[in-house]
C-alpha cells in the first residue's frame, strides 16, 4: 500500500528537527562560549579563536558539522515558514504566539546569518578581536548583531521546547509548561551571554 | 415578556461556489436560550433587523446536548458547539460565522468529508470482521481505559481542525483530532494489532509531522481532549516505529 512507505516529507521534517539541535544548537552554545572570552579582554578571545583555527581537519569539521546542517536547518525551515498558517490575530493564545514567533525569528535569524557569515568568515579579514570591533562599530552593525543573537536565541530555547514534543519525551501538560518555562530560562540566559560579549566587542571600538 | 432583544450578525452564503455576505437579525429574548434557539427562531420569522423578509439561515444540529458535534461554527470568533453556546454567557452582538477551513455548503453548514477521508486513512477502527468467530478479545487494563474513554469522546466537530494554523491550502495535514484516534485505537488491545498500520498512516502525507505545536487544537476542543499530550505521544511511538523497522530492514 502506498501509505505503507514512510513518506519523504516526513523524513525530511524529522531531519530538520533532528539537525537544529544535533549540531546546530550545540554549535551556536560552542560559539557563544567563544566569544564569551571577549569579556576576558582581546587576548584571550584571540586565544581562543586560534585554538579553533588549529583544530585538525578543520575545513571538514567547518563543512560537514557546521556548514551543510545549518544551510539544511535553514533552507527547509523558509519551507515550514511557507506551508506554516498564521492565526494568532484570531487566536492570541501564549502558544499560538510562540508559534509565529518561532517562524518569524526563524527567518530573521536565515537572513542575519548569510549577513553574519558574509561580515565575518567570508569578508577576507583574518578572523580576531579586532574584526568584530569593526563589525559592531556602525549602529546598524552593533544593532543587527544584538537583534540577530537574541532572534537566534529565542528560536533556539522554543525550537528545543518544541524538540522536546516532536521526539515525544515531554508528553503531558504539566511537563510541556515546565520545559516551556525552562527553555524562557535557557532563553534568557544565552541572550545575556551573547549580548555582554557583543558588548565587550562595543566596548573596545 | 422582556422587552430585550438579541442581536445576531451572521455571515450567509448561498451556494459553496457564491460570496460570502452578512446579515444581521434581531430576536426576542427569552431566558436560556442557546444559539441553536436563537437560528430556529430566525427558521420560524425569517426576516432581518430592519424587517425586511430573507430566506432563512442554514445550519447543521442533531443531538442538542453536546455530544454530537453537527453544529460546530465560529461564535464570536472561536469555533465551538452552537448548542453549548448560551445566550446569557455570549457578548453581543453575537457573530456567527461557518467554518471555512472547510468547504460552505450553505451558510452555516459546512462538509466535514475530510475528516472522514482523514479517519479512513489512519484506520480509526478495530477491525473484527472474520470469516470464523474471532472469539473474545483480551482484556484492558483499567488504568488505560480511564484515558482511552476521554480520547473516545471526540466527535469528530472540526474546532481543532478550524484553529489549526497548520490546517491550510499549503499542507495536507489531516488534523489534530485524527493524531488522537491512532492513539485511542493503538491503545485498544484488539486495535493494537494493526498498530503498525496506523502508525504509517500518521508518517504519511499530510501526517503528524505537519503539526507545529501551536496547540490552539487543545484550546478549541469541546470535550477537553488531551490533544496535545495524544500528538506528542504519537510522535515518540512514530519516531520509533521508523527507526525500528528502519534497523530491521
Amino acid at each position: 500500500m502506498a501509505n505503507n512507505q514512510v513518506s519523504r516529507e516526513f523524513l525530511f521534517r524529522r531531519m530538520h528537527s533532528l539537525l537544529g539541535v544535533i549540531p546546530v544548537t550545540l554549535f551556536l552554545f560552542i560559539h557563544l562560549f567563544t566569544n564569551s572570552s571577549a569579556t576576558l579582554g582581546e587576548s584571550a578571545f584571540n586565544e581562543r579563536v586560534e585554538f579553533l583555527e588549529t583544530l585538525p581537519f578543520l575545513p571538514f569539521i567547518e563543512f560537514f558539522f557546521i556548514f551543510l546542517p545549518l544551510l539544511y536547518h535553514g533552507v527547509y525551515g523558509m519551507y515550514v515558514a511557507y506551508t506554516s498558517g498564521y492565526n494568532a490575530g484570531k487566536y492570541s493564545w501564549g502558544r499560538n504566539v510562540f508559534f509565529v514567533l518561532q517562524r518569524t525569528t526563524g527567518v530573521f535569524t536565515f537572513i542575519f546569518v548569510i549577513w553574519h557569515l558574509w561580515t565575518t568568515r567570508f569578508s577576507g579579514n583574518t578572523p580576531n578581536f579586532d574584526m568584530v570591533t569593526q563589525v559592531v562599530d556602525s549602529p546598524f552593525g552593533y544593532w543587527f548583531m544584538i537583534i540577530g543573537t537574541v532572534a537566534a536565541v529565542f528560536h533556539l530555547a522554543n525550537g528545543l521546547w518544541g524538540f522536546f514534543i516532536h521526539w515525544g519525551i515531554t508528553v503531558g501538560p504539566r511537563a510541556q509548561r515546565v520545559s516551556a518555562y525552562a527553555m524562557m530560562g535557557l532563553f534568557l540566559v544565552l541572550s545575556a551571554v551573547g549580548v555582554a560579549a557583543l558588548n565587550a566587542f562595543y566596548a573596545a571600538v | 415578556m422582556s422587552q430585550k432583544e438579541i442581536h445576531l450578525i451572521i455571515e450567509r452564503q448561498d451556494h459553496t461556489d457564491s460570496a460570502a455576505y452578512t446579515q444581521e437579525f434581531k430576536i426576542p429574548y427569552r431566558p436560556n436560550m442557546n444559539v441553536i434557539a436563537c437560528l430556529m427562531e430566525i427558521q420560524r420569522n425569517p426576516t432581518d433587523k430592519d424587517g425586511k423578509g430573507t430566506s432563512p439561515v442554514c445550519w447543521e444540529s442533531n443531538c442538542l446536548e453536546e455530544v454530537c458535534g453537527a453544529c460546530m461554527m465560529v461564535i464570536n470568533g472561536k469555533p465551538r458547539q452552537a448548542c453549548s453556546a448560551l445566550i446569557d454567557q455570549l457578548e453581543q452582538p453575537i457573530r456567527l460565522k461557518p467554518a471555512r477551513t472547510f468547504p460552505v455548503v450553505r451558510d452555516l453548514v459546512i462538509d466535514r468529508s475530510r475528516m472522514f477521508k482523514a479517519l479512513q486513512k489512519v484506520k480509526a477502527w478495530v477491525p473484527i470482521d472474520g470469516t470464523y468467530d474471532l472469539g473474545p478479545g483480551p482484556r484492558m487494563a483499567e488504568r488505560d481505559r480511564q484515558w482511552a474513554y476521554e480520547l473516545s469522546k471526540c466527535f469528530t466537530c472540526g474546532a481543532c481542525v478550524e484553529a489549526c494554523p497548520n490546517v491550510n491550502e499549503r499542507t495536507k495535514f489531516i488534523g489534530p483530532f485524527a493524531i488522537s484516534q491512532v492513539r485511542l485505537f493503538n491503545t485498544h488491545p484488539t486495535g493494537e494489532m494493526h498498530k503498525e498500520d496506523r502508525l504509517e498512516s500518521l508518517m504519511g502525507e499530510g501526517g503528524i509531522h505537519e503539526c507545529g505545536n501551536s496547540q490552539n487544537c487543545v484550546q478549541v476542543c469541546p470535550k477537553g481532549i488531551p490533544l496535545t499530550t495524544s500528538i506528542a505521544a504519537m510522535n515518540g511511538a512514530v519516531n520509533r516505529h521508523a527507526i525500528a523497522s528502519w534497523l530491521k530492514r
